[in-house]
């Protein structure tokens, strides 16, 4: 089954901006889906849509089977929602919030509290429980969101940008917590800026550029289309500029740091010998971990020349 | 951690308990809401009511004389309380709700699973609430200051209570159309104090001009606030039958509005 099904969709606001053009979309049930895509170029309308925040001009959408003209109710019990901006009652309690939200889903008020109880602290929120919210830090705020949305557990979880500005520690602490939402069983929907953060959680990705999806592939086989991978060497000796390395290409991100472009059927030993002709000595060497930007840049690039 | 397991079918929604839970839970925010800030929900009426009773009542009533065989002070007090359950349900709905709507936490309920009418329903609820807390509170200053006979109970129970629909139902719509916080003080300043001030609570109608008195005929509270005078008195200026046509009628007819815009997202939904 499906978690979300969605056939040409089409969303035009009454400025006539068309947002959506007519998608088609679904997202099995268990996945960790990324919905990529540049500025404006629709994700959360789609999910506004989905969420029934905004209204549709055309098409069908459903969650996992519940049509969302012929059966909202059920549909909606089904998501829970972390949306871009924050949108709680900044002069309420986080336990407020959080136990409030559960009892808009029918959960009784004894249970939303053991819920808040579990929730707050594997967020790191519970000392804070009885503060006004208002006073919580950006990334206390963002992961308050995430409590309140996992209140009823539900079976669809969707993330509208859910670590912008948040520091890294707490950002991969939120990816730990995510990645063990997901394998309890709950499908989530993504959508990031942060293409590392894409690449490193999601199983599914779907790019989305004017209103349309451009691309839609398991994230494995979308990498697996790059001819080329890039290195990022730490050098022992620092450098002023870039050694030329012909066929591969050179960057020299700072003076002990060289990101190289090789492609795959290349040999790693003639990369290495080459910087030994040079003099340079390599420390370390590691993947770089961004390769999803380069297929999203040149897959939106395209969409938008196109 | 969620118990969710993957490949099992959603459960159905249980939809008469989830009604109730959230519908509990709007009126349960409401309540917290009222009393978290109950210097600027209750007190303000209760101190006006106190200054209304001790000019109006103590220092003009005496010069006044009876009124419909009452004293004046006894005379003012139900439309006094009247007046107080208007502007309190009107109130504590346009504000929360254009609050939610302006905070965006609106969001919260728009995403759940609860109906619209059942959104409205909290709301008002909520209202009411507040309309009952500020009757009581304002009753019992006008218990200090006169002795207040109850002639008809269920009447009083039944204006109170519908006039009180009635208003907490227009701040909703209000709030609904409201973009910005002068726009949800426009009503209350323009619309709602002219209506109550000229809606009997301090004179009866026939003390005015024919004309005066055809024109009175046309606003809504002076049947409110008669009906309540009635519950309490046993007089009226106008037929008390009409009135609760008139109530049920506003009543019916807000409440369809409300929700219709609330489906149709007026002002929340893009």
């Amino acid at each position: 089954m499906n978690a979300l099904s969605v056939r040409g969709l089409s969303k035009t606001y009454r400025n006539g901006v068309q947002a959506l053009k007519g998608i088609d979309l679904s997202v099995e049930q268990g996945d960790f889906f990324a919905l990529l895509g540049p500025n404006g170029a629709g994700k959360t309308t789609l999910i506004g849509i989905v969420t029934s925040l905004v209204k549709k001009t055309g098409g069908e959408a459903s969650i996992f089977g519940y049509d969302l003209d012929r059966d909202l109710e059920a549909a909606k019990s089904c998501i829970g929602v972390v949306p871009q901006e924050i949108n709680f009652n900044l002069f309420e309690t986080p336990e407020t919030i959080v136990v409030n939200q559960a009892g808009f889903y029918g959960i009784p008020r004894p249970v939303a509290r053991e819920r808040a109880e579990r929730y707050l602290k594997q967020l790191q929120l519970w000392d804070k429980r009885k503060h006004a919210s208002r006073g919580l830090s950006g990334g206390m705020k963002r992961r308050l969101m995430i409590a309140r949305a996992l209140m009823h557990e539900p079976r669809l979880l969707i993330l509208d940008e859910p670590t912008a500005g948040v520091d890294i520690e707490i950002r991969r602490s939120m990816w730990d917590f995510l990645r063990e939402i997901n394998r309890s069983g709950t499908t989530i929907i993504l959508t990031t800026h942060y293409l590392e953060e894409a690449e490193t959680l999601c199983r599914s990705i779907a790019i989305i550029n004017g209103g349309r999806i451009i691309e839609r592939d398991r994230m494995s086989n979308l990498l697996r289309r790059l001819h080329t991978e890039a290195f990022v060497i730490s050098l022992r000796e620092p450098l002023t500029r870039a050694p030329s390395l012909e066929p591969y290409v050179v960057r020299l991100t700072d003076e002990h740091t060289l990101e190289v472009e090789v492609s795959k059927d290349a040999n790693l030993n003639d990369l290495f010998a080459r910087l030994s002709a040079h003099g340079i000595e390599a420390l370390s060497m590691r993947t770089k971990v961004n390769r999803l930007e380069e297929i999203f840049m040149r897959l939106v690039e395209k969409g938008t020349a196109a | 951690m969620s118990a969710v397991a993957e490949n099992v079918p959603p459960q159905p929604l249980a939809v008469g308990r989830t009604r109730w839970v959230g519908f509990k839970t709007i009126v349960i925010r409401e309540f917290h809401r009222i009393i978290r800030i109950w210097s600027q929900t209750i007190l303000p009426s209760a101190v006006t009511a106190t200054l209304y009773f001790v000019i109006f009542g103590t220092v003009f009533g005496r010069r006044i004389g009876p009124l419909g065989g009452f004293g004046y002070m006894m005379f003012i007090a139900p439309g006094l309380i009247m007046q107080a359950v208007i502007n309190n349900s009107f109130t504590n709905v346009v504000s929360s709700f254009f609050g939610a709507k302006f905070g965006k936490h609106i969001e919260e309920l728009l995403v759940s699973p609860l109906p619209s009418w059942l959104i409205v329903s909290g709301y008002v609820t909520g209202g009411m609430a507040r309309g009952a807390m500020v009757g009581l509170a304002v009753t019992a200053v006008a218990l200090f200051f006169t002795h207040l006979p109850v002639a008809h109970p269920l009447i009083v129970v039944g204006a109170a209570i519908l006039t009180s629909l009635t208003f907490s139902l227009g701040g909703f719509l209000n709030a609904m159309f409201a973009k910005n916080f002068d726009q949800i003080s426009i009503i209350p300043t323009f619309l709602l104090s002219p209506l109550t001030y000229l809606g009997g609570v301090f004179y009866s109608i026939n003390w005015l001009p024919e004309w005066a008195h055809h024109l009175s005929l046309i606003d809504p509270i002076l049947y409110m606030v008669n009906a309540f005078r009635f519950g309490f008195l046993g007089v009226s200026d106008v037929s008390v039958t009409e009135a609760f046509a008139i109530m049920l009628l506003a009543v019916a007819g807000l409440f369809t509005a409300a929700v219709v815009l609330m489906e149709r997202g007026a002002g929340i939904r893009e």
